[in-house]
């Protein structure tokens, strides 16, 4: 078994957070795991993706072929669409429906159009939920526990042990907080 | 053995740490970073007194690496694939000196030029250098092969290099490690000077010895743990396929093995034409599929001549130029990639930008302000975060060349008359390839004016120190700028009037100035507000 996940953001967003805990998830769970990431200029405010391959055999290419993601889980509506190419035929798209408005002209109409012709779509607006929820800094997990009800590969709780794993050097607070978080976006 | 998963960078770190490193020597630069930063990161934790601060730049820092191989000990030298050309004149004539302590030089190569400036294919640099050199296709084989590398570089008596790209540098996998440390005795400190005085007699001799053992290093790279692993497909199959590096897993990821075509996987150079010559034994054409420039395609055609096919980059079956990735590979073997959703119309780029708050932002707006009444100005600027005032909505640069030539190449266009001339450099560029350029302008008293913008870290790579931090009035005093035009500002909206006459007085200067902008980098005041407030 496979499960192959592109992860797209804006850089700054904090979708290697998510690729952190998912990595710990998939190592705890003695799975293969691949994670390509992106450093460096890009991650001034532009586009960012991080691929990451969990196989219960072994993965030989760190980038993903065309056709192959079975989710794209996107902190940023566009950006989750700019790596379609990626996406299988009966994949996921599990996105924040919050637009991040840092280019001339978002293309507004187009990026709703193209959604409206996808199958397997998970909008949330993670934002509004994570400020009505007081966790203004735990979006990111709220979004990875919507992916989680699809991400077949792992469990709940073992990605919930993992965030324990990797937010507990910022304090019991924290870990506290990003539970809650995932608990809010799995329960949807 | 445990497993932990890491990037490439960090298995090369660990791996070296594992194989008794006693110093790193680096400059920043993507996609090379991380292996100094975790090594700074685990002597923080355990003290060991490995050394790893920054140098000025990779010139310094392979010319520190070799002294402390000099001194009997493993040392390891860090880079992007451009530091090698800064570098080149230490690493070159560190073959012809040979090493005393194991000596291994890790440049990471950028396809695609995710951060970089070009492409070049850091393993004509080995071959250039006649040295042994390693290229790991996978995480595991970077840690491995710090250990064969060392020991290989002390045996061999030469520096060995050991080649990344990006997409492995900065991919996590788990790698299998040792448990512990293990000391490295070091060897006595090195006295026989005809070996490390280059001159000419000494070096026409070095330079024999060296060309002597390159028949013994081939062998060794055929005999490597390693490499040249065939996997046997069908005799008389019409492809074979020589791979390398990440090359080699976008190959595997494509079925081959079960399609029954023949693989050499190419893990160590100088390339023996014993291996390539026996797979083409075995199949009517061969596909080189490696990250990079056609390195080994060219040296392939070589030894197999002008009647065989061999296919690549240099057929157009893979691209000239560019990455590769498991369709690129799916295509040259004649298959096409799945797709089944298309990236629709309405997509934009969304190109990176400085940061908001970012004291570059200030400069840049000032230096527009003022150079809109000087329309035959030029701007030269240099390599880092503020690179990216060439795009919208700045549009403020006129030229990004290679490290320090900012200051040059406006102190050039000024002999040539352009006025004004102004040269936009970082503070880290700055120390790591600028001060010499300056002390050529003070020499002709070229009238340019430079900005020397620091934001007191080396920001885009991610807030690694910088070497001139406290100390650049100093430094451009004592190379002869007059203290009355070296100028400092605070790049902030509101001295804005401030820093615009600031900029016109010195244009109008006929000589060299120097304007300071300088300003914390946004991204490691926030950094340092954050531990501030977890201390508390």
């Amino acid at each position: 078994m496979k499960y192959d996940i592109i992860l797209s953001g804006v850089g700054g967003q904090g979708i290697l957070s998510i690729a952190t805990v998912i990595g710990d998830a998939a190592v705890r769970a003695g799975l293969h795991l691949k994670q390509a990431e992106v450093h460096g200029m890009s991650q001034r405010g532009g586009e960012v993706e991080s691929g990451l391959r969990l196989s219960d055999s072994a993965i030989w290419s760190d980038l993903l072929p065309s056709g192959s993601a079975d989710m794209i889980l996107s902190m940023e509506p566009m950006e989750a669409l700019r790596y379609l190419p990626f996406l299988a035929k009966d994949g996921y798209i599990v996105t924040s429906t919050t637009p991040f408005r840092n280019i001339p002209e978002y293309p507004e109409e187009g990026i709703k159009a193209a959604y409206e012709a996808l199958p397997n779509v998970t909008a949330i607006d993670i934002e509004t939920l994570a400020r009505d929820n007081a966790m203004p800094k735990s979006a990111n997990m709220i979004l990875l526990g919507a992916a989680a009800r699809y991400i077949s590969i792992l469990t709940p709780d073992r990605l919930k042990e993992s965030i324990a794993n990797v937010f507990g050097r910022k304090g019991a607070q924290t870990v506290e907080t990003n539970l809650r978080a995932f608990d809010i976006g799995y329960e949807g | 053995m445990k497993n932990r998963l890491l990037l490439g960078d960090e298995a090369v770190a660990i791996g070296a740490l594992h194989a008794g490193l006693r110093g790193v020597y680096a400059y920043p630069g993507t996609p090379s970073t991380e292996i100094t930063e975790y090594i700074q990161a685990m002597e923080a934790g355990t003290g060991r007194g490995v050394h790893c601060s920054w140098s000025s730049n990779e010139k310094t820092a392979m010319e520190a690496a070799l002294g402390m191989s000099y001194a009997g000990h493993r040392s390891m030298v860090c880079m992007k694939h451009v530091g090698m050309n800064v570098a080149a004149d230490a690493f070159v004539n560190s073959a012809m000196t040979g090493v005393n302590g194991g000596l291994v030089v890790v440049a990471a190569d950028d396809p695609s030029m995710h951060s970089s400036q070009n492409e070049q294919d850091s393993r004509f640099y080995g071959k250039f250098a006649m040295i042994p050199m390693l290229e790991p296709s996978s995480q595991q084989e970077a840690y491995d092969m710090m250990k064969y590398a060392f020991d290989m570089s002390e045996k061999e008596k030469l520096p060995v290099l050991l080649r990344l790209t990006t997409r492995l540098a900065h991919s996590r996998a788990a790698v299998s490690v040792a448990e512990e440390y293990r000391d490295h005795t070091p060897l006595p400190v090195a006295k026989d000077s005809s070996s490390w005085v280059l001159l000419p007699a000494n070096a026409r001799r070095q330079n024999n010895r060296l060309t002597a053992v390159q028949d013994h290093l081939r062998e060794l790279a055929e005999s490597s743990p390693f490499s040249s692993s065939v996997i046997s497909g069908h005799p008389d199959s019409p492809l074979g396929i020589i791979a390398c590096g990440t090359g080699y897993n976008y190959v595997m990821e494509n079925n081959v093995a079960e399609a029954g075509i023949p693989v050499l996987k190419i893990t160590q150079y100088p390339l023996s034409g014993k291996k390539i010559r026996e797979l083409a034994e075995s199949c009517r054409s061969i596909l080189v599929v490696e990250d990079g420039q056609p390195f080994i395609e060219e040296q392939a055609k070589a030894f197999l001549g002008a009647g065989y096919t061999v296919k690549g980059r240099l057929t157009g079956d893979l691209p000239r130029t560019g990455e590769l990735n498991p369709d690129l590979v799916a295509r040259a073997l004649g298959r096409e990639p799945e797709q089944f959703f298309c990236k629709p119309q309405a997509i934009v780029p969304r190109p990176p930008a400085l940061c908001q708050g970012c004291g570059h932002r200030d400069v840049y707006i000032a230096l527009n302000q003022v150079l809109a009444s000087y329309p035959d100005s030029r701007v030269f600027a240099d390599i880092g975060c503020y690179t990216l005032g060439a795009l919208p909505p700045f549009c403020a640069i006129d030229s990004c060349v290679d490290m320090g030539a900012s200051i040059t190449m406006a102190k050039g266009a000024a002999d040539a008359g352009v006025h004004p001339a102004v040269a936009v450099i970082g503070d880290s560029t700055f120390t790591h390839s600028g001060m010499t350029g300056l002390l050529d302008a003070v020499n002709d008293r070229s009238d340019i004016t430079v900005v020397i913008s620091d934001n007191l870290t080396t920001a885009m790579t991610g807030g690694q120190d910088s070497s001139g931090t406290g100390k650049f009035e100093a430094i451009c005093i004592a190379l002869g700028v007059e203290p009355e035009h070296v100028r400092v500002v605070v790049p902030v909206a509101r001295n804005m009037d401030e820093i615009t006459a600031v900029i016109r007085e010195e244009i109008d200067y006929k000589g060299v100035s120097v304007i300071i902008p300088r300003r914390e980098c946004m991204q490691t005041l926030a950094r340092k507000a954050r531990a501030a407030k977890k201390k508390v």
